[in-house]
């Protein structure tokens, strides 16, 4: 199979392509084709992506599996994946199937419904495994057609603006990166990924309109690149877009969203920012590790006061991505193993939590906390379920949130000791307004009447929960299984990150001064 | 030796030759009742004429002593505006035979246009420039008051008129002084005088020409016309205009800034520069609070403009291959979204305003999809292919240094996908209500907007091979 990576990439795709051209008619039956049709497409992309964990060398620091061919404009039609992005694939591809279960209970336009996701999760997949800037930037920001459809056509009451604001938002981040990523092609001549993590863009000082730019091209470029994934994490202050769009989407929109969208982000500092622009990256850290401290700090204290519970969640989100960056940009090893595994842990717990909402919103059709309390009562499981994913969402030991947390902090704690001293009473306030929505929600007395009637989860939202619960204690108690598979490339960006660093250590120094 | 001349310029001269043939015999004859007749026959030819010229030609040839330049630069925009005027053609004949329009002037009429569009980007001489620029200007003005007893179209055709003649004047000007200070009217004489350093009488000359191709393609600040034009005339007439004509503009202007004044370069980018930063964020901004479809396409198309003289401010051969590129995929994208605008009707009767679309995905869900891929197109949001066109004059801008521009560019890009999300936000998320749009439509219009959007999805593969020819042709132009 050599081209493995394109298959699994265009299953989806193809699935939506016979949905869309064969399957007709608006009955029930033409329903219950899309959503099996759905399910099945996504489910094989699954199972056959487990080849590429299965083969993939975690030894080999380098791209594996790459397929190449010729596009135009010079450019290539190019994919692989690294230790690096594996797993991302892999979290995507997991997700995916979830969501399509979750949505069982979509009753309008289900076979557009279930296209937007199918070609989603075509374009996620090809964000994770391009090695070609502008076929990244296709997938990047082609992903914004289908999520700003479902967000608009299926989400709540407050859709369109929370759509329109979505779309403008990530746009405007990332055609500034389109600009830098033109200037790369200019500057090297090539748009091969693998060749411009080798290429030294310059980092001498000038000055724009008389303001002095310390890292020069470099930091420029940075700052480009910055906007884009900045938006797309989304960093404090620019994270305004997110809660609007997690309230209003639906479940499964708000699940995609969290789980792999976000992560695009984080993963685009290490695809692009860390190794292209070590220059740039390294006179940035200062004040994107502060911005993280705050949105730590910040976003928390915001979460604390939500009565919506979807947006409670979105800003713990934001929170959690705080780590992320901070991790990325302490720039160790310890720091980055960190960020990779608090996005995966994050996808597989946020992506949960949210399912958590929806179980309940299907009921209630409500997401006020106000509007529950004493749920323990009538549904023992979901209080089951529900408190692990708290307690995950926390950071307990023994939950995959713990470790992502703990080893940004102590890759922070290596660079930036009052940074790491803010960033951790952030561990405090998630329990605090992690363990006061569980409280209000699902301890107390059943006093509500409309609360009366509720049911326990059924066995199709278990089943969705099941794979949740299985991957976020095995990687909790076990977290070798995700750091033996990044470790070695991780190690080798660190390195290259340091090696460049200080091959143009002079021009900062001299720079700074 | 006129007999060379001649061969060159057959595909002009048969349809020159056709149009008056055509006209005297439909006077004599039929009239009226041969329009719809007429109009195929006049698109059939055009594709042939498109083919012929398409297939046929090589290499440069000159005639009538370089007035007339034959080479793969001309070539390529002809086969362009030729095939763009066909299209147009063929969707316009049951729209203007429904409405009582249909008069059988009006196929010859764009037939004449078309002929002057082919003079223009074959121009080697200020004089034939002059002269296929007047004739198509001619014939427009004409077919814009073609809706003889609506006052709207009127004075469409009026104002296009009174400011098509200004711009003249101003391009008139500009070549009286050239040729004043150049001593001849031929480009490749022009070329020889300016040397390296352009003496001042060239530069006013320079200047008030590129006022004139402002005109033409409806740049920011010479725009002013365009809203009003788009709105006023019958729909068909408008989406020829924004198709077709600004083609042969374009192509001209290029040819006039690297054929005449090539040595110069830096004199005329930033004024390209200028007009093309003006008109992306004028053309982006005007279009928020438009209602009226065919205003929006106006702003839109002025936007447009912007990004293709963005192609042509760098300067470079590269610059004008983006430029021709993004001709192409403008002119498709802009067939298509007219072809849905022509099959907008309520009890039969056309409708222009964007929210008469509320939920139409929802009764056409095919139409409305391809018209989704369209509007994304026109945003520039990849994998469409109204992206590359983007990526191409951005690639060019970087190229020519004109970084500030190209992030402009950008920016304006952002604030112009607003309005075109907003037609999305009517189409898919609008609310139920009583008055909408009549189902169907005619097969023709159906056509073209499905081929239209189907090309914008699979050209990513390769942009059907455009870029080769267009590559080819710039390498003709700039030497």
């Amino acid at each position: 199979m050599d081209n493995l990576l394109s298959i699994v990439t265009f299953i989806p795709a193809l699935g939506a392509l016979i949905l869309g051209v064969f399957l007709r008619g608006e009955d029930e039956a033409a329903n219950r084709n899309a959503k099996w049709l759905a399910l099945i497409a996504t489910s094989a992309t699954f199972l056959i992506s487990l080849f590429i964990l299965a083969q993939f060398d975690p030894a080999d620091t380098g791209f594996q599996f790459v397929e190449e061919g010729d596009w135009l404009l010079g450019l290539k039609y190019k994919m692989g994946v690294d230790g690096i992005s594996v797993l991302f694939v892999l979290l995507t591809t997991f997700i995916m199937p979830l969501c399509i279960a979750a949505s069982w209970n979509i009753e309008t336009r289900v076979k557009e419904y279930m296209i937007a996701f199918l070609v989603l999760e075509t374009l996620m997949l090809g964000v994770f495994m391009a090695l070609d800037l502008v076929l990244f930037y296709l997938f990047f920001e082609a992903g914004l057609i289908p999520m700003f459809l479902i967000i608009g056509i299926w989400g709540g009451k407050n859709r369109i603006y929370a759509s329109f604001k979505f779309f403008l938002y990530t746009f405007i981040g990332s055609v500034l990166m389109l600009v830098a990523m033109v200037a790369m092609f200019q500057q090297a001549g090539t748009t091969d990924i693998p060749t411009l993590m080798n290429h030294e863009f310059g980092s001498e000082s000038f000055a724009v309109l008389g303001i002095h730019v310390v890292g020069g091209v470099q930091t420029l470029m940075f700052l480009a690149f910055f906007a884009s994934f900045a938006v797309k994490m989304p960093m404090w202050p620019v994270h305004t877009w997110l809660p609007d769009a997690h309230v209003q989407a639906p479940t499964a929109g708000s699940v995609v969203l969290a789980a792999i969208l976000l992560k695009m982000g984080g993963y685009g500092f290490l695809r692009f920012s860390l190794p292209m622009f070590p220059v740039g990256s390294e006179v940035m850290a200062p004040l994107i590790l502060w911005m993280s401290a705050i949105a730590i700090v910040y976003t928390s204290l915001v979460a604390l006061v939500q009565e919506d519970m979807k947006k409670l969640i979105a800003y713990s989100s934001v929170a959690h991505m705080g780590y992320v960056t901070m991790g990325i940009f302490a720039a160790n090893q310890q720091g980055i193993d960190g960020a990779i595994f608090q996005m995966l842990s994050h996808g597989f717990i946020s992506g949960a939590l949210f399912l958590c909402v929806g179980v309940i919103y299907d009921r209630m059709h409500t997401r006020e906390i106000e509007a529950y309390g004493g749920l323990v009562n009538r549904m023992p499981a979901y209080a089951l379920i529900f408190m692990l994913f708290t307690m995950a969402n926390v950071g307990l030991p023994g939950t995959s949130g713990f470790v992502g947390e703990f080893l940004t902090l102590v890759g922070i704690f290596q660079v930036n000791t009052w940074v790491a001293l803010v960033a951790t009473s952030g561990v405090i306030l998630s329990a605090s307004y992690a363990l006061w929505l569980y409280r209000r929600v699902v301890f107390g007395d059943l006093i509500k009447e409309s609360l009366r009637t509720i049911t326990d989860m059924s066995g199709r939202e278990r089943a969705i929960f099941a794979p949740l619960v299985v991957m976020t204690l095995l990687l909790g108690v076990y977290p070798a299984l995700v750091t033996d598979i990044i470790g070695p490339s991780v190690e080798a960006l660190v390195s290259n990150y340091q090696t460049a660093l200080a091959a143009s250590g002079d021009a900062i120094q001299v720079a700074g001064h | 030796m006129i007999q060379a001349d001649l061969t060159i310029i057959i595909p002009e001269i048969v349809i020159a030759v056709y149009a008056m043939v055509a006209l005297v015999g439909a006077v004599y004859t039929g009239k009226d009742e041969l329009a719809g007749v007429l109009t195929w026959v006049t698109a059939g030819l055009f594709v042939l004429t498109g083919f012929w010229i398409g297939t046929s030609g090589e290499g440069t040839n000159l005639a009538f002593g370089g007035m007339f330049v034959d080479d793969g630069f001309a070539r390529f925009a002809k086969v362009l505006l030729l095939l763009s005027a066909a299209a147009v053609l063929m969707m316009s004949q049951g729209y203007m035979a429904a409405r009582g329009i249909l008069r059988f002037e009006y196929p010859l009429l764009i037939a004449l246009a078309v002929v002057g569009m082919m003079m223009m980007v074959s121009a080697g001489d200020l004089m034939s420039l002059y002269m296929g620029l007047e004739l198509q200007s001619l014939a427009l003005y004409v077919v814009a008051s073609i809706r003889r007893d609506s006052v709207k179209s009127t004075e469409a055709g009026l104002k296009y008129f009174v400011l098509g003649a200004l711009s003249s004047g101003l391009l008139l000007y500009g070549a009286s002084l050239t040729y004043g200070y150049a001593g001849t009217t031929l480009f490749a004489g022009i070329i020889q005088a300016t040397g390296d350093e352009v003496s001042l009488g060239l530069l006013f000359g320079l200047v008030f020409m590129a006022c004139g191709f402002a005109f033409k393609v409806s740049a920011v600040p010479f725009h002013m016309w365009t809203p009003d034009v788009y709105e006023g005339s019958p729909t068909p007439v408008t989406a020829f205009f924004a198709t077709a004509p600004k083609v042969a503009a374009m192509a001209l202007f290029a040819r006039l800034l690297h054929d005449a004044f090539g040595s110069v370069v830096s004199d005329w980018q930033q004024i390209l520069a200028f007009l093309s930063f003006l008109s992306m964020f004028l053309g982006a901004i005007g279009a928020i609070g438009q209602k009226n479809f065919k205003r929006l396409m106006a702003y839109s198309s002025i936007a447009h403009m912007g990004y293709a003289l963005m192609g042509l401010a760098s300067g470079t051969v590269f610059g004008v291959q983006a430029m021709l590129i993004y001709m192409a995929i403008y002119v498709t994208m802009n067939v298509g979204t007219f072809a849905f605008i022509l099959s907008m009707e309520k009890d039969g009767q056309p409708v222009v305003s964007i929210d008469s679309l509320h939920l139409y995905s929802r009764r056409e869900p095919g139409r409305a999809l391809a018209m989704l891929i369209l509007l994304f197109s026109l945003a520039g949001v990849p994998p469409l292919v109204g992206f590359f066109g983007k990526l191409y004059v951005l690639r060019a801008a970087v190229e020519g240094d004109l970084v500030w521009l190209a992030v402009a560019g950008v920016i304006a890009s952002v604030i112009g996908a607003f309005y075109y999300l907003r037609i999305v936000y009517y189409m898919y998320f609008g609310e139920e209500r009583d008055d909408q749009l009549d189902k169907g439509g005619s097969p023709v219009l159906y056509g073209f907007l499905m081929v239209s959007a189907a090309a914008m999805l699979i050209g990513v593969v390769n942009l059907f091979g455009i870029e080769a020819v267009a590559e080819a042709a710039a390498a003709t132009l700039v030497n």
